[in-house]
């Protein structure tokens, strides 16, 4: 077997390194959770207060002002809403970034409200497990109740709301993911939430208690750190029921070869710890054996942390595994949360990228993993890299990476700061940033429906027409997320289905979309066609609109069409809820918004 | 050569197949195919992430085989049992969810290549299943995928260009199909991507623009002016695609041959790839992707989790060989996954990553009723880094057999740069 390892060497070697990172941190202003146990005691981070931020220079920007503002709440935010660009203005585009990196600073009550009426979302995981069982375990009571005999109507119907129940929950959490991003003043925060949370992708139809696990890891596992401390933001998803069961490491146990940290279920006592190597000789049971799990380990280097080319071995992959069996989840009587599972705990010595893990140990052993793979330089580098992509541009330039990373590792991985670091870039103001990306369906959804300042959506439709367009929110079954570049996003379907989008919100088709929300909408209503256009261009297009198509808005001054030769298959249906339906033939204002928002200037950001 | 094969096979059991006597008279009796013919088409099928090529395609007769799975082995072959491996040749056999396939194996449609992959060590999805879309294991700089390139340098395939339909707006000029490569997904996949055009889409009801009339022109003149960006480009792309699936109308399908399609998305797919075959839009290439393959908990055996997964692709692709018909004289199924599972099965009834795999390949042009390839063997010194079914065919070996033989390509050297083509595994006559 070809797999080199490098020198092993304590954990506490790198100590000294550490301690370097923690005068930085606290030079900051920043707090530190650096320790790594076995060496010294760890002490749980704060957040109390932020870092302050650098100042921001404004030199070297190619944007002027309006167009800075337009890139700002384009990559910022989820697009601009009826006069937020002058808003923008007027305060300041630092100011207004910076208080971006401060959600708690702004009052988001209106979008509190909102959320509270979905109570599914609010709710702790175990009572959601309570309030609607799994729908499989319904049924399966049901036929054993009935003891042979055929279910009855009201078994029927028992399943059936069960399934409907446990169906809410995801569509909630899903209604509430859109509406905030639509709504919410803390825009920044919801940008955030979007990247980590197609960062750490989970799916939802993984199966077992998957979508119970859904409402809580975004509550209360991305958004709390969506602008922390890295490592805190990886530490909550390792222990999320949510990550724990869709990678499958709830389960993943010592093998059979190795020492546990505590007796083994069913009388594997013999090989428990005290550093004995399983001898041969054991007659193992027949049974279905308990034994390692790859699957999170893997993934948490490949895609969470160091990124493919970060320089692991198949034998680190196979060693994080080891030392994150245990970490499980307890079980619903017991609160449905993390729980680590001494039975399960492989105590033998493992070496991870170099460093050395001593046997015996318990829990420490995966916390030392996540703290040698927050402060791993690929980590800095992989992290900063997709934040560039997602912010800056699809190929950032290696200079602006390398800042970022070594922002982020100057400031042990405080999110807020390599997220200023980028967007404070010449780099982002540069005049081939601006429009350079191409909006996922998510932003395209959500950007048009702020710009005609729709009303949220309390229905699941929204939520399906983004899943229609290619992007399910918790529907992405590899765990790599989502693309953050634009050219997967851009093909001949893709294309079509925006097209037919934009008409559908200016056909006020899409829940919540209405053009009498729309500052000035009633005297538009009667105005010249090119009053339309220009209103149209200025707050919809940013008042940017290639010549190309300003003439197309503007062309043709009398109303068209009734529906005429609308061509099939595309009826909206209970099977298919995300189709949106034949527009009858728009009229005046309506057909320049939905044509503006179909046009090519409008699929970008 | 596959004439021969079809006489061998017999005209009794390719009826039964739902093959058409047409079908079966032109190959039986060595006739050139009709000069009118439609151009041969490729369907690529990508199972992602990792199949279990041990179970799939299932080495009963190695003692290893059963010794390393415990728990999940497929049963040996034995006579009237409904759960155990369909033999094939008395070492290798189907799953039993494969039943819907043996029926292609015994008429030599089917043939099998086993411990296929790529030569990258790596066991990650999303690197393996990159590699075998760009057609450059361990190359990451390449930006497009071989069946683009492929598109790109052409085969011999004359008859994929457009026949225009649409006279008065386009001179019937001399230029590829819009539709002459479709991926039924919602994003272009690696495999597709390049310069030469390509369609994604999810399904054909959704290709359409819900405007009418002048509208949809003023849309057109939107997207078709502009700059050569990805977005204006694409949105040229649209409207023709547009207008020849119109013309097309393939909403009036009706499977032939009592086809049913399993009602999964991948079934839909597949049914509506034979829709654009048999509506003529001068269909070349055709890709779908189907996923669920990355058992690490609980795959099962003879039934289970990887039974329902093959249960949907099996279905499927029995549906679209009996209902394309005569049309599998020109058309070639490819299957791949980006690399197989660990012989031994994990500490969850599951398997976690591997390396080599196992390719179906269906058609006329198939020498098939064979499983292909050097078997490496399961004991310990025989496998990869201990733990692996070993490689012995490049991944490279059989697309590029695909691309030459089947669609006529001649331009190997662009199409999978790099690699030193050696002697063709034998799947196709």
């Amino acid at each position: 077997m070809p797999i080199t390892t490098p020198r092993p060497r304590p954990v506490c070697a790198t100590r000294g390194a550490l301690h370097l990172h923690i005068t930085f941190a606290i030079a900051l202003g920043a707090t530190a959770s650096l320790a790594i146990a076995g060496c010294a005691s760890r002490s749980p981070s704060l957040h109390a207060t932020a870092s302050p931020l650098p100042a921001a220079s404004d030199a070297g920007r190619d944007l002027t002002a309006d167009q800075q503002v337009l890139q700002v709440v384009n990559r910022l935010a989820f697009g601009p809403r009826p006069g937020e660009a002058a808003a923008i203005r007027k305060m300041g585009v630092d100011r207004w970034i910076a208080r971006q990196l401060d959600p708690s600073s702004i009052d988001d009550r209106q979008t509190d409200a909102f959320v509270a009426r979905f109570p599914d979302y609010g709710e702790p995981i175990a009572d959601l497990q309570r309030g609607a069982p799994e729908p499989n375990k319904v049924a399966a009571g049901r036929r054993k109740a009935a003891n042979g005999a055929p279910m009855t109507a009201a078994d029927s119907v028992a399943v059936r709301d069960a399934r409907r129940a446990a169906n809410r929950v995801v569509q909630d959490v899903q209604i509430v993911r859109v509406a905030r991003a639509e709504m919410s003043h803390r825009e920044l925060q919801e940008v955030m939430t979007d990247f980590w949370l197609n960062h750490f992708s989970v799916y939802d139809r993984k199966g077992g208690p998957m979508r119970y696990y859904l409402p809580s890891f975004d509550r209360d596992v991305i958004r709390p750190h969506a602008l922390g401390k890295f490592r805190d933001l990886l530490g909550a998803v390792a222990k999320s029921p949510a990550m724990l069961f869709y990678l499958d490491n709830w389960e993943s146990a010592a093998d059979s070869t190795e020492p546990t940290l505590a007796p083994r279920p069913g009388g594997g006592g013999r090989q428990q710890l005290a550093g004995a190597t399983a001898t041969a000789a054991g007659v193992r049971p027949r049974r279905r054996e308990s034994g390692l799990n790859e699957n999170y380990g893997r993934e948490l280097l490949e895609l969470h942390t160091l990124g493919v080319d970060g320089g692991y071995t198949q034998q680190d992959v196979i060693n994080v595994a080891r030392a994150l069996t245990g970490w499980s989840i307890a079980r619903p009587e017991e609160g449905s949360g993390f729980r680590f599972r001494p039975r399960f705990h492989d105590a033998g010595e493992k070496i991870v990228l170099g460093h050395v893990l001593p046997p015996g140990r318990g829990v420490e052993d995966g916390e030392d993993v996540l703290d040698i793979l927050a402060r791993h330089p690929s980590t800095a580098r992989y992290i900063a890299r997709k934040l560039c992509q997602r912010f800056a541009g699809d190929a950032p330039s290696p200079e602006l990476v390398a800042r970022a990373a070594e922002t982020f590792t100057r400031t042990d991985g405080d999110i807020r700061q390599v997220v200023w670091t980028i967007v404070t870039s010449p780099e982002f103001y540069a005049r081939a940033a601006y429009r350079s990306k191409v909006k996922s369906p998510f932003e395209v959804v959500v950007s048009s429906l702020r710009a005609v300042d729709a009303a949220p959506d309390t229905s699941p439709r929204t939520a399906q027409i983004i899943a229609r367009m290619g992007e399910p929110i918790f529907g992405h079954q590899a765990p790599d997320g989502y693309p953050e570049t634009g050219e997967s996003w851009m093909n001949t379907g893709a294309i079509l289905n925006r097209i037919n989008f934009g008409l559908a919100v200016a056909a006020q088709r899409v829940p919540g979309a209405t053009l009498d929300r729309w500052p000035g909408s009633a005297a538009l209503m009667t105005a010249s066609r090119a009053v339309q256009v220009d209103a149209v261009v200025t707050s919809i297009l940013g008042g940017d609109a290639s010549p190309d198509t300003r003439t197309i808005l503007l062309s043709g001054e009398h109303p068209l069409l009734a529906s005429g030769d609308a061509p099939s298959g595309m009826k909206s249906s209970a099977a298919d809820p995300g189709a949106l339906g034949s527009a009858a033939g728009l009229q005046g204002l309506a057909q320049v918004v939905g044509l503006a928002l179909g046009a090519p200037e409008f699929q970008r950001r | 050569m596959q004439r021969r094969v079809f006489v061998k096979s017999g005209a009794l059991a390719l009826v039964t197949m739902g093959l058409s006597p047409s079908f079966l008279r032109r190959t039986a009796f060595g006739m050139e195919l009709p000069a009118t013919r439609k151009g041969k088409v490729l369907i690529c099928l990508f199972q992602r992430g990792a199949a279990d090529a041990l179970n799939v395609v299932v080495p009963h007769g190695e003692r290893a085989y059963y010794a390393m799975r415990p728990t999940i082995a497929v049963p040996q072959p034995a006579t009237g049992a409904r759960n155990a491996t369909i033999d094939l040749d008395g070492f290798f056999g189907l799953h039993p969810s494969l039943a819907p396939f043996k029926p292609l194996y015994d008429q030599r449609l089917l043939a099998i290549i086993h411990a296929v992959g790529s030569p990258s060590t790596t066991r990650s999805h999303f690197d393996a299943q990159d590699y075998m879309e760009s057609g450059t294991p361990d190359d990451k700089t390449t930006t497009d995928g071989w069946l683009n390139r492929y598109l790109a340098v052409r085969g011999t395939c004359d008859e994929c260009r457009l026949q225009d339909t649409t006279a008065g707006t386009r001179a019937a000029e001399n230029r590829p199909a819009a539709f002459r490569a479709v991926a039924f997904a919602p994003q272009t996949p690696r495999i597709l991507e390049g310069p030469a055009p390509t369609i994604a889409m999810n399904s054909l009801d959704e290709f359409s623009v819900r405007a009418t009339g002048t509208q949809a022109e003023r849309l057109e003149a939107l997207y078709r002016t502009g700059s050569a960006d990805i977005v204006h480009a694409t949105g040229s792309e649209t409207f023709d695609a547009v207008r020849m699936l119109r013309a097309a109308n393939p909403q009036q399908y009706q499977p032939s041959n009592n086809a049913v399609y399993p009602r999964s998305p991948f079934g839909q797919r597949l049914k509506q790839i034979a829709q654009l075959i048999k509506a003529g839009v001068g269909l070349e290439i055709a890709f779908a992707d189907v996923g669920g393959w990355d058992t690490h908990v609980n795959q099962g055996g003879a039934t289970g989790q990887l039974a329902q997964r093959l249960d949907d692709f099996a279905q499927s692709v029995g549906a679209l060989v009996a209902d394309l018909g005569d049309r599998m004289a020109d058309v070639t199924i490819l299957s791949m996954s980006e690399f197989g599972r660990m012989v031994r099965e994990n500490g969850n009834g599951g398997t976690d990553h591997g390396h080599a795999g196992a390719m179906f390949v269906i058609g006329g042009d198939v020498l098939g009723g064979k499983v292909h390839g050097r078997w490496p063997g399961l004991e310990p010194e025989q496998l990869y880094e201990g733990r692996d079914l070993a490689l012995t065919t490049d991944f490279r070996a059989v697309f590029s057999e695909v691309a030459a033989r089947h669609l006529g390509a001649q331009r190997l050297d662009v199409i999978f740069p790099g690699y030193t083509q050696g002697a063709p595994p034998g799947l196709l006559g």
